[in-house]
């Protein structure tokens, strides 16, 4: 348990920035997007606004509704965030700083993204308000039904690499030298074509998509879901601002408000990474060794030097920013799903389309076995 | 079975085609953030965003457009058309007359009223510019000024006069023997 606290040290305070920042990203980039320009009074053009908007939220009066359940009401916030947070204890940041050394540090994740859905439950219950109860459940609704497809694609990676410790998820995708257990190397090999290791190159060769083609489907499967299970746009309906105001966030305002918007943005961070650590090579970095040339290694350092803590957490960081961008890009593109379109993509292309990848895959990996 | 394919393409297609839509006006609206040329125009030039930054940038107003009103009160000869023609009576004029001519305005008008008081309730006023039109001396004008808002409504009320109050007893004193010896003739 003790293991995790170096991770989360470093989580924790990074995530209270990235949120800072994430949000003035996304309301700029959303003001583009639609030919405005956003921001642009508070700091140089608007960069400050975050932190003036937090600074407003820790002022404001908390105000808990008469009919509201007091207690529950105060826990709940609180309950969405910590489980929230709680996911990072087994991310890792770099190839020396691993998360919480846990066999099963995958399902553990997946179970406290579980755990975060009782407390949007309870907020919505206890704000005792019909719109944060629809909210509310629509968010169950949409969450039972959208783990199957994150868990049918994390399946298919586990299928792959053999092992639910996200520190060795990523070791497995880069260069001999990067991998955690020295005397146990995993080859990789290119489309999982047993000719062509290319565990020595390095770079997106040895990516968990390009060992095994079938995981791109998969990454395309856990993308989609991961913003269902995020609650963002398109599959925003828990929170739909013109039919249900704010949903189960509606009673909340202050402090508290802000930490469930907080723990929103968490959650969105915490799915990128674990798409980045699943599919996308983790910390390792896109560039290939190309005989002497040996780009991988100019660009990921030597494990447990400082260079090579610094590149690590840069791509590992860098991957999931990148990642988050297509994301906003996306969320101010695309509206609103209906709730039935909503269980349609999930329960009629979602679930099929995962079981079908997760019994290729399969079979592809009996081929290289 | 057909159909559950061409479904999933024909969406896809538009997703894509969505993505594209959006990256271009991404793409164009940052371009044009960093134009620092001012918006003149009621329609947004091609290739400028929509947002108009107010206090830094403002629209040029027409030249008839009808705003503020402002009164050149040494031009003024107080002959109160302005506040009978008001339809709202949002003009206050308290008129003392003088014995002889006091000045000229600047159109060669005599002048033989003095204004004690000068008052337009910029609250009241309805901006139909009626008063301007009326007035013999063009003294009273709209101005181009629309962003005169305040804290207490009482600030809308606009004083013009220009007279002291010692003035203003001198004035009624000298107009007050005036009519005494007039009396007595």
């Amino acid at each position: 348990m003790f293991a995790s606290i170096p991770t989360l040290c470093f989580y924790l305070p990074f995530l209270l920035l990235f949120t800072l920042l994430a949000v003035y990203v996304e309301r700029k980039l959303a003001a583009f997007i639609q030919d405005r320009l956003g921001p642009m009074e508070v700091g140089y053009k608007g960069t400050l606004q975050s932190i003036a908007d937090l600074l407003k939220l820790l002022q404001k009066e908390i105000i808990i509704p008469q009919a509201a359940h007091q207690k529950l009401f105060l826990l709940a916030p609180a309950w969405i965030l910590i489980t929230a947070l709680l996911g990072f204890a087994v991310l890792p940041v770099t190839n020396v700083w691993l998360g919480a050394p846990t066999h099963t540090g995958l399902l553990f994740l997946l179970g406290m993204l579980s755990l975060k859905v009782i407390g949007i439950l309870l907020a919505g219950w206890s704000s005792n308000n019909k719109f944060a109860r629809l909210g509310a459940l629509r968010a169950a609704t949409q969450y039972l039904a959208y783990e199957i497809p994150v868990g049918l694609s994390v399946l298919c990676v586990i299928l792959v690499t053999h092992t639910l410790d996200l520190a060795h998820i990523s070791a497995q995708q880069g260069l001999a030298t990067y991998q955690i257990d020295g005397t146990h190397v995993t080859s990789s090999y290119l489309l999982g074509i047993k000719g062509l290791e290319v565990t020595q190159y390095g770079g997106f060769l040895t990516w968990n998509i390009c060992r095994m083609p079938c995981l791109a489907i998969a990454y395309v499967i856990f993308l989609v879901s991961s913003l269902a299970v995020s609650n963002r746009t398109p599959f925003d309906l828990a929170e739909a601002e013109s039919e249900l105001i704010a949903g189960y966030q509606v009673e909340y305002g202050g402090i508290y408000w802000a930490w469930i918007m907080l723990a929103e943005y968490v959650v969105l961070f915490l799915m990128t990474m674990l798409g980045v650590i699943l599919f996308l090579g983790g910390w390792n970095t896109p560039f290939p060794n190309l005989g002497s040339f040996q780009l991988a290694l100019y660009t990921n350092g030597y494990p447990s030097t400082w260079l090579g803590s610094f590149w690590a957490s840069f791509w590992l960081l860098g991957k999931t920013l990148f990642i988050l961008l297509i994301q906003m890009w996306i969320k101010w593109t695309f509206p609103r799903l209906r709730a039935d379109q909503l269980m349609k993509l999930c329960w009629a292309y979602l679930i099929p389309l995962g079981l079908l990848t997760l019994l290729l895959t399969l079979w592809w990996q009996f081929l290289i076995l | 079975m057909f159909t559950y394919f061409k479904n999933i393409f024909s969406i896809l297609e538009g997703l894509r085609r969505a993505l594209q839509l959006t990256k271009k006006h991404l793409y164009k609206s940052i371009r044009a953030s960093s134009n620092k040329k001012n918006h003149y125009t009621y329609v947004p030039e091609a290739g400028n965003t929509i947002t108009l930054q107010y206090p830094h940038q403002a629209l040029i107003v027409p030249k008839r457009g009808r705003y503020k009103l402002h009164n050149e009160i040494d031009d003024c000869i107080v002959c109160d058309k302005c506040v009978k023609v008001c339809p709202v009576d949002c003009i206050e004029i308290e008129a003392i007359p003088a014995p002889e001519v006091i000045g000229l305005t600047s159109n060669g008008m005599k002048k033989r009223i003095h204004a004690a008081k000068f008052d337009i309730d910029m609250a009241k006023c309805c901006f139909c510019g009626l008063c301007t039109t009326v007035c013999p001396t063009a003294c009273l004008t709209m101005t181009s000024t629309y962003d005169f808002s305040v804290f207490d409504v009482l600030e809308h009320k606009v004083s013009f006069a220009t007279m002291s109050e010692q003035a203003i007893i001198d004035t009624k004193q000298v107009w007050s023997e005036h009519v005494e010896r007039g009396k007595n003739l």
